[in-house]
């Protein structure tokens, strides 16, 4: 068996997909909320296959996204890196595995999160996105200096 | 100074801050040797929320370089009314003034706004955010009274909500100061200020009583606690009651101990204390002008 499936650390339990993204060793659970970051509901018509806590030997569990037709953009990658930062992107082109990358934390994120704060600019009805300085154990708003540091998935707006 | 625009004090240096001071003392020896320095200069105020201080101190500072203001006056009766963004709204005011003074409610405004102009814009305030300048006249009026370096300051009130208190901390991590932090436990510094200060190697020492550290302080820097942040005015009154000052307080101070505060005051600190030598935040008002003059001249591109 070839391409982004086979692995000792697993079984084959989707069917392969011939054009579009897997992404592999997901933080156990954090599935629904990768979904959620590319805006992923299901209503869009979209064929996506999920595995959730599937035996990982580097993980011990990890969660499987596959989603057909569509290859993430930069800033869902930055955002993915928060919270799947072990997370591998496979670009499946012709049932091909056509590009495997790491998520690699970046020094920003931008428009992807909300900011917690209420009381923050970003939250109003001006031209700008929310943008995020990325720390070593959390985000800070750089506009408010507000730092989330738990949940980062909750303030994930799409 | 390398900034074009002054929207935190978490971006001031020290040498940034020691220029700004040393200007200013020059400006208060002799204050007419600066007042042709920007005869042309207008200045833009855009106070999105009440000040008598902040605006009249930056009018004052403006005139004395020579220049004029330029004031978008009160929002009610100006084009925000009509649901213009801050954004749109710096933009068409960059090109009546060279440089703009701005106070909003939002935190961070100040800073959205800095990316929309190429003038120099200045921070006059946002929500319980930042208030740099405030910060640049405490810190010139600790310089005068008790001097920046191996002093210990108490900084007591509303810590958490307190713009002033989040500048001066941060500013105050530039220098030999021992911080002290009283507050009601539901007001103590915020997360945000205290990641900076941990970050910079400055302990966050806190306490619930100002007598456990009154008596080791060479500055207290008193702050108001605001009624809107209590669910009820029962316990506003319990919590406020035990952050006042009177002169009978400051009976166990060092005879040396400068009281400050970004004024107004409600009562947090009694009448009795204005006539006692411990007094200091009048003169920190009207150290407004020549910081605020020190500042301006600056980024608007005067040399020393």
């Amino acid at each position: 068996m070839t391409g982004p499936d086979s692995g000792p650390d697993h079984e084959m339990r989707v069917s392969k997909i011939e054009n579009g993204t897997v992404i592999d060793h997901i933080t156990g659970g954090q599935a629904l909320n990768v979904l959620a970051i590319l805006g992923i509901d299901g209503t869009g018509g979209d064929v996506v296959s999920v595995g959730i806590n599937v035996p990982s030997d580097r993980l011990g569990r990890k969660d499987v996204v596959k989603v057909e037709g569509r290859e993430l953009s930069q800033p869902e990658l930055d955002v993915l890196s928060l919270i799947a930062p072990a997370a591998t992107i496979n670009i499946i082109r012709g049932y091909e595995v056509a590009d495997k990358q790491r998520v690699e934390s970046p020094g920003h994120v931008s428009g992807v999160l909300g900011c917690p704060n209420p009381n923050c600019i970003t939250t109003e009805d001006e031209p700008v996105d929310s943008r995020f300085e990325v720390l070593e154990d959390g985000l800070r708003c750089v506009y408010c200096d507000t730092i989330i540091r738990e949940d980062i998935a909750e303030h994930i707006r799409v | 100074m390398e900034h074009t625009n002054i929207t935190s004090a978490r971006q001031l240096s020290r040498a940034d801050i020691e220029m700004v001071l040393d200007r200013a003392r020059a400006i208060a020896d002799d204050p007419s040797a600066y007042a042709d320095r920007h005869p042309d200069a207008l200045l833009g105020l855009l106070f999105f929320e009440p000040s008598t201080r902040t605006k009249m101190s930056f009018s004052a500072a403006i005139k004395r370089l020579g220049g004029d203001i330029v004031d978008m006056g009160p929002v009610d009766s100006s084009s925000v009314k009509k649901g213009e963004s801050l954004a749109d709204t710096v933009r068409v005011i960059e090109g009546y003034a060279d440089a703009l003074v701005l106070r909003h409610p939002s935190e961070g405004s100040a800073g959205m706004a800095s990316e929309f102009v190429d003038v120099p814009l200045i921070n006059g305030g946002d929500g319980a955010g930042q208030h740099p300048t405030q910060t640049l006249l405490d810190l010139f009026t600790i310089r005068e009274s008790a001097g920046l370096d191996d002093i210990t300051i108490g900084i007591m009130g509303d810590l958490k909500y307190g713009r002033t208190v989040h500048s001066l901390a941060h500013a105050l991590t530039n220098f030999d100061v021992r911080q002290q932090f009283i507050s009601p436990e539901s007001l103590r510094l915020p997360r945000k200020v205290r990641y900076d200060l941990h970050a910079r190697g400055t302990d966050v020492r806190e306490h619930t009583d100002l007598d456990e550290v009154l008596d080791v302080l060479d500055v207290l820097y008193v702050t108001r606690i605001q009624k809107e942040r209590f669910p009820d005015e029962t316990e506003y009154r319990e919590v406020a009651g035990e952050y006042q000052i009177d002169a009978d307080t400051l009976a166990a101070a060092s005879d040396d101990l400068a009281v400050l505060h970004p004024l107004p005051r409600v009562d947090e600190i009694a009448y009795d204390v204005d006539d006692t030598d411990y007094a200091h935040y009048f003169e920190q008002a009207h150290n407004g002008v020549p910081v605020r003059m020190a500042l301006l001249d600056a980024l608007l591109g005067g040399e020393q």
